[in-house]
C-alpha cells in the first residue's frame, strides 16, 4: 500500500511540470465551462456540451495519459529503477492508475458542476464516468506496457483514442455508425447519458460494458505477458 | 560477499557468459574489465537479479541470488549506465521518492545530496543538470540507502577528469565505511587506482584475475629500461648487467633526462592475452 501511495505522490508532483499530460486533464473541463456558458441554442438538448465533452474526456484523457506515463518510464529507464527498489509491477500500475482516475474524476466533477446535474443525475454521472475511466485506464495501460517507447505508444494511442472519443459524437449524424459503435463502452455511456437514470441501466448496456472490460483485461495481460514492465 | 561459480548465460544462440568464476570479499572494490560486448553488463544484471542465468551458482550475502528477499535487496545498491532520473523533478524530489520507499528520513536525503556535492542544485530539475551531476545524483540514490554491496556499471563513463576524480573519492569513502563495491569499467587507470582485485573479461570468459599490480608483474616479460634523453630521443636497454656500462656512459655525459621501467599496464596485458584493445 505504501508503495502505491509513493507512486501516486510522484505522479502528482510530476503533473504540474508535465504540460502534455496536464493539458489532457484540463482541456475538456475548461472547454465545457466555456461552451456550456457561452452557447445556448434553441432546440439544443439539455447539457449537450457537458455530456458530449464528458464522453470525449472519458475516451481520451485517461487512455493517453496512462500510456504516456508508462511508456515514458520505460523509455527513460526510471521504471527499472523503481522495480529494482522493490516496487512491484502491480503496485506501480495501481499507483499510476489510481492517480489518473483521481485526477480525471476531479475533471469530471468540474464538468458535472458546470452542467448543474440534479441529485440522481449527478450520482449517475459520477458512476458512469468512474467506470468509463477505469476501462480507458486499462486500455492505456495495455498500450503503455506493449509500447517500447513514447513514440510507439503515441502512434498506437492516436487511432484508438479517436475511435473511443469521436465515434459517439459521429453516431449523432449517421445511423450505421450509431449501430456499429454500440459495442464500445463510450457509446454505451453516451446512450446512458441520454436519460441519466439508474433504472435505465439495462442488461444489454451492462453486458456490453462487462464485455469491454473482459476484452481490455485480456489485452492488458497479453501485452504484459509479452513485454512485462521491466523488459526493455 | 559475492560468489559466482561456473556461470553460463546464452541469448538465443549467442553464448554471452562462458563459465564465470568470481569470489569477492566483503569491504573490497572489485573491478570487472573488458571491452564493449564482453558480457560485463550481462554479469552485473545477473548479480543484481535483473536477468536469469542458464546454469551455475550465484551467491550474494550467502544466499542464492534468486532467493534474495525484499529486505536483502535493500542492502544492495545499483547504479547502471542506462538508469534514468526523473527529469522534471528536482534533485531532492528524485531522491525523496526512493527515500520514501526505503523508509529514509528527509534529513538523510539532504545529507546525501550534500555528501555528493549537489547541495547547491537541490531544487533544480534534473533536466538542468550536467551529465556529471546526473551521475552524482544516481550515486546519491545508491548511497542514501546505506547498502552493504554497491554495483556500479561504468560509473565514470563519458565524464570529465574532475568529475571522475570526485566520483572516485566518493567510492573510496564508501569503501572506508565497509561497503563492498563491484564496478565495471573499460578504463584501466581507473581500475588500477580503485580496485583491490580485477578480472579481465573477454568474449564471456575471464582471461585473468588478481590484484592489478600482481597481474602487471606477472606479464612483465620485457624487463627493459626506457631512457629518455635530453636530445629528445628514447633509448631502450635490456634490464640486465650488460646495460650498466651504456647507462653509466649516458649518465656521465649528462644526457639522461629520465629512466623508466617498461612494466606492462592492464591494457597491454589484455592486449597480450586477447589480441585486442580493451577500449575497442
Amino acid at each position: 500500500m505504501n508503495n502505491i501511495i509513493i507512486i501516486l505522490r510522484k505522479q502528482l508532483l510530476d503533473t504540474f511540470k508535465n504540460k502534455t499530460i496536464l493539458i489532457q486533464f484540463v482541456l475538456f473541463p475548461i472547454m465545457t465551462v466555456i461552451m456550456e456558458n457561452a452557447i445556448q441554442l434553441e432546440g439544443m438538448p439539455e447539457h449537450f456540451f457537458a455530456k458530449l465533452f464528458s464522453i470525449m474526456y472519458m475516451g481520451m484523457a485517461p487512455l493517453t495519459s496512462v500510456a504516456a506515463i508508462i511508456s515514458e518510464e520505460k523509455e527513460k529507464n526510471t521504471l527499472r529503477v523503481l522495480m529494482m527498489a522493490n516496487v512491484k509491477p502491480v503496485q506501480y500500475l495501481l499507483g499510476v492508475g489510481s492517480y489518473v482516475w483521481g485526477i480525471c474524476m476531479i475533471g469530471a466533477s468540474v464538468i458535472g458542476m458546470c452542467a448543474h446535474f440534479n441529485g440522481e443525475q449527478l450520482g449517475f454521472y459520477y458512476l458512469a464516468m468512474g467506470v468509463g475511466f477505469i476501462l480507458s485506464i486499462l486500455v492505456g495501460a495495455a498500450i503503455g506496457v506493449f509500447a517500447k517507447n513514447q513514440m510507439m505508444a503515441t502512434s498506437v494511442v492516436m487511432p484508438i483514442m479517436m475511435l473511443f472519443s469521436f465515434l459517439p459524437m459521429l453516431s449523432m449524424f449517421n445511423e450505421t455508425i450509431k449501430k456499429v459503435s454500440k459495442i464500445i463502452y463510450t457509446q454505451q455511456m453516451n446512450l446512458l447519458f441520454e436519460h441519466m437514470q439508474f433504472d435505465r441501466i439495462g442488461v444489454k448496456s451492462t453486458s456490453i460494458l462487462f464485455f469491454n472490460l473482459f476484452v481490455f483485461v485480456i489485452l492488458f495481460f497479453v501485452a504484459y505477458k509479452k513485454n512485462g514492465l521491466e523488459s526493455l | 560477499m559475492i560468489q559466482v561459480s561456473q556461470l553460463y548465460k546464452k541469448y538465443e544462440v549467442r553464448e554471452v557468459l562462458k563459465g564465470i568464476d568470481i569470489s569477492i570479499q566483503g569491504g573490497e572494490i572489485f573491478g570487472l574489465l573488458g571491452p564493449s560486448g564482453a558480457g560485463k553488463t550481462t554479469l552485473i544484471k545477473i548479480l543484481t537479479g535483473q536477468l536469469q542465468y542458464d546454469s551455475g551458482n550465484v551467491r550474494i550475502m550467502d544466499k542464492n541470488v534468486t532467493e534474495l528477499t525484499g529486505r536483502d535487496q535493500k542492502q544492495i545498491g545499483i547504479m547502471m549506465d542506462q538508469f534514468g532520473v526523473y527529469e522534471r523533478l528536482s534533485c531532492y524530489e528524485n531522491l525523496k521518492i526512493f527515500a520514501d520507499i526505503y523508509g529514509i528520513s528527509k534529513n538523510q536525503v539532504r545529507k546525501t545530496l550534500c555528501d555528493v556535492g549537489l547541495e547547491s542544485v537541490i531544487k533544480l530539475p534534473a533536466s538542468n543538470l550536467s551529465k556529471g551531476m546526473k551521475s552524482r545524483l544516481q550515486l546519491a540514490r545508491v548511497f542514501m540507502q546505506n547498502p552493504k554491496i554497491i554495483f556500479l556499471d561504468e560509473p565514470t563513463s563519458g565524464l570529465d577528469p574532475a568529475t571522475t576524480k570526485e566520483i572516485h573519492k566518493l567510492i573510496f569513502e564508501k569503501k572506508a565505511e565497509g561497503c563492498t563495491i563491484f564496478l565495471t569499467t573499460h578504463d584501466m587507470t581507473e581500475a588500477t587506482k580503485l580496485c583491490g582485485h580485477v578480472a579481465l573479461l573477454n568474449e564471456g570468459r575471464i582471461v585473468e584475475y588478481g590484484k592489478p599490480q600482481e597481474i602487471c608483474r606477472r606479464y612483465n616479460h620485457q624487463k627493459r629500461l626506457r631512457i629518455h634523453l635530453y636530445n629528445g630521443f628514447d633509448e631502450e636497454l635490456p634490464n640486465n648487467a650488460e646495460s650498466a656500462k651504456r647507462l653509466y656512459d649516458l649518465m656521465l655525459e649528462g644526457a639522461v633526462q629520465a629512466i623508466h621501467s617498461t612494466e606492462p599496464t592492464l591494457e597491454t596485458v589484455f592486449l597480450e592475452l586477447t589480441g585486442r584493445m580493451i577500449k575497442e
